[in-house]
Order: C-alpha cells, then structure tokens, then sequence
C-alpha cells in the first residue's frame, strides 16, 4: 500500500487524531483541579486586595485562606434586593449565570450603562466582618461592563452604611498595558476610597473626570482623576459603576439596607 | 550542517523574524511586560522543539495531500497542552497572556520548521533546529520587551527602574512604548545593527 493512497491517508489521519485527542483531553481533564483551585484562589485573593484585606499581590494560598475567614457570602436578588436562601452559595457560579438565558434577564438597552447586555438574576455580596466583634465593616459588590477593548471585572467595597467607597479592585480586563491597564494600579484605586457613593437623591453620582479632580470642583466628593491616553476605559469604568449601583444594579439591595440601618 | 549550527545558527545569522519576517504579530502582542515575553518565549520554544520532533518522527507516514494538517494538528495539540499546563501552574502570568499562548498556532515560525524542516531532517536535529529558531524568536522578543517595558513604564519585571513622574519620581515614560507600532520601530533597529554586523544579510537591489 503505497503511502499516498486514500486508505492510507485515512488511517494516518484517524490514528493521528485519536493520540492527538488522546494527549489534550488527558492534560485538560487532569490539571483541571489545579485549574479550578488557582481560579477561585485568584477571585478570592483580588477580593481581598480590593478591600485592603492583604497587601501583598503574591500573597500565599495561606494568607489568603486565613484572611478570608473574615469573610461572609451571601447571594441576593438583584431585583428585590433581598437575600435568597435558595441557592447554594459555594455551588453557585456567576459567571456562568450570567450568560445562561434562564438566570439572566436582557438589559433594556437604555438602562444598558455598562455594556454587557444581560445580567445575572442573582448576585453574590461579601460582608467583611470585624476580626473580633462580628459586626460588618464593608460589603463587597462584585461589578462588571465594558472599557475599549474588553470587559473589566472589579469588586467595589463599601461601607455599612452604603455611603462611601472603601476599596476598589479590578481583576480581569483585556486593556492596553500602561494606558487603559492603568485601572488596576493600585495608586490609581486608591483615589476610590472615601468618595461619597450618592447624591441627595440616592442616585450613584461617582465619576471619573477627564485629567485631575480639582479641589475647587463642586462635587468633588463624587469625582475621581482620569488616566491618561485612557478616556473610554475611564468612561466604561465611571459607567459600568453608575450601572451596579444604580437602580438596575444593586440599587434595590443597597436601599433596603439603608432602610433597614444595616446589613 | 552539525547539531551546534542547527541550534545556534537562527539566533543571529538566519533568525526567524530578522531575516525571514516571521512571528512579528506576537511580537507585537505579548511584548509590552518582560514577565509576559518570557513566559511566550518558553512557551514557543517548547512547542517549535516538540513539533519539530513528533512531525519528524512520523514524516515518513505522513500522507503528502494532508501533511499541512497534520502539521497543524501536532502543533496544536501542543500548544493546547502548554496552555493547560500554564494556567495550571503559573496561573496569574497565564491569565496576562490571554489568547496568546493559544495563538502561537498560527505562528508562522513553528508551521515554517515543521514543513520545512521536519519533513527532510531526522527527529534529534529536527529537535535542534525547532530549539534554536524558538531561541531566535526568544531572543528579539526578549530585546524587544526589555525596551518596551523599560521606556514604557520604567520598570523591568515589575520592579521600577526609573520612579515615574507621576509616583514622585523624575521619568516621564514614554506612551508610545506601550503601543504595538513601537514594536516596529525595535524590531527595525534590531535588524539594522544585525546587518551592520551580519553584511550578507543585506538585500541586493
């Protein structure tokens, strides 16, 4: 049988595809723990740096197991902003969630700030609780949309009280390094803390200004300086938080908090 | 040709993207942080190496009217495992380097080696001669992002070099560093002082 004959082709290439198959699937099925243990180790680990919990971006799968103790999941229903005891917390996957038509509902396009187009019917919060007194310092809400290149995934901490930020971290985007990429210098989230969250009408009023936030600005208890050579990015950014803020976001969850003083 | 020549011989005097023009679009992409090119430069090097090798070791079973998928599927099994065993183990770079890693299917160099190479040469200097391109690629991509993330914003692996201006310190970083077209301009210089150097590399009119 010579080597170019059709039999000879097929057997080649059904031999070639089967060990092909063989190796990929066989490295993909048994690194997959160590996949998963690194990815949920990377949330946590951002989750904690956005809140000032650790320091270190290196920080070991220790530290950032220890820390996190201090830490409470719940998940609540973004469209009434209470707490649902229905869905398994450490099962549930958000992301996925908020692909999946069934747990996830169209964004009508003019409320559609951020970008994204669908977002999940329920969302996780964070509560940083106290390391000896149990009561809540910061609630962390998990937020995303669209800068210029790619989707930008933060958690945003906040105060008790709903009113001021305390930390923003911002984990994965596709932005160009040095420009748009700047949003996860920590020098730059750092301008975050402390910028009052609402207006007088409780609507989300913090912005990304274009250059500096001047002092002498009337409302700079809501603006935060822009980066340079990254207008969209900081657009997208100063959208995509008016968004989970807002009514459509977490802004029935946040209210009822307000109502009830508390988490 | 002997072992030492197949392996060396692409690093300056037949280098990949040098000479040939080669893998200029990753070298554009991954280039901006000196962590990032290292990690793509190990990456294609093993995979130019090993597809060189199982290509080499098969050639002559390789049916020649679908040998260019063969080809493809060899390197992109082992590019798919790469990938795998990255963001199995050096998570956060893997993550800095998005689709890259996956992209080096379509870099010409490792589909050049193997259909150039591979097919003619026996396995050991296949082996060699997919290292050695790898390392030519290495090289300029290495240069490259040492400059690039130096200017750019004046650290080397993350550690400042020259404190920023805006953080206090006295260096103005150049944004055009960061921007794919100052790749160009490198990548020119870096092939002029080649053939500054390297004469017969120079074109004829």
């Amino acid at each position: 049988m010579s080597k170019d004959s059709t039999t000879r082709t097929f057997i080649v290439a059904a031999v070639l595809c089967i060990v092909c198959s063989i190796l990929v699937s066989g490295s993909a099925v048994s690194l997959k723990p160590r996949q998963l243990e690194n990815q949920k180790l990377d949330v946590k680990k951002n989750l904690l740096l956005a809140c000032n919990l650790i320091k270190n971006k290196n920080a070991s799968k220790e530290e950032i197991e220890d820390a996190f103790k201090d830490i409470d999941t719940k998940i609540i229903d973004l469209e009434t902003g209470l707490i649902t005891t229905s869905i398994d917390v450490e099962s549930y996957n958000q992301s996925k969630a908020s692909k999946n038509p069934e747990t996830s509902i169209v964004i009508p396009a003019k409320k559609d700030l951020a970008g994204i187009k669908r977002r999940e019917k329920f969302s996780k919060v964070f509560f940083v609780k106290g390391p000896s007194t149990g009561a809540i310092k910061l609630i962390v809400l998990p937020i995303y949309g669209k800068g210029l290149w790619s989707t930008l995934y933060a958690f945003m901490a906040i105060s008790a009280d709903t009113k001021l930020v305390k930390g923003l971290g911002f984990y994965q985007h596709g932005e160009t390094p040095g420009l748009g990429g700047e949003i996860e210098n920590p020098k730059w989230t750092a301008l975050w803390n402390d910028k009052v969250i609402f207006d007088e009408n409780f609507q989300p009023a913090l912005k990304v200004v274009k250059g500096q936030a001047l002092a002498s600005s009337s409302n700079i208890q809501h603006e935060i300086d822009g980066l340079s050579g990254a207008t969209i990015t900081s657009n997208g950014v100063t959208a995509l938080v008016k968004y989970w803020l807002g009514d459509h976001g977490f802004g029935p969850y946040l209210a009822n908090l307000r109502n009830e003083g508390g988490p | 040709m002997s072992i030492k020549q197949t392996l060396f011989d692409p690093v300056f005097k037949n280098n990949p993207i040098a000479l040939q023009i080669l893998g200029i679009c990753s070298a554009l992409a991954v280039t901006t942080k000196l962590e990032a090119a290292l990690v793509m430069s190990v990456a294609v090097v093993v995979v130019t190496a090993f597809s060189n090798f199982f290509v080499s070791l098969i050639r002559s079973y390789i049916p020649s009217s679908i040998r260019i998928i063969v080809q493809m599927t060899i390197i992109a099994s082992l590019v798919i495992v790469t990938d795998q065993v990255l963001k199995a183990f050096v998570y956060d770079v893997a993550k800095s380097m998005s689709v890259y890693i996956g992209l080096i299917i379509t870099n010409c160099i490792v589909m050049g080696r193997a259909e150039g190479f591979a097919m003619k040469n026996g396995p050991l200097i296949s082996f060699m001669d997919g290292f050695g391109n790898g390392l030519g690629y290495a090289i300029i991509l290495i240069a490259v992002a040492f400059f690039r993330e130096l200017f750019g914003s004046g650290k080397l692996l993350g550690h400042t070099i020259f404190p920023l201006a805006s953080e206090g310190g006295w260096y103005m970083p150049n944004g055009m560093a960061l921007l794919s077209p100052s790749a160009f301009f490198l990548i020119g210089a870096f092939i002029w002082i080649l053939r500054t150097f390297k004469k017969d590399q120079v074109e004829q009119d």
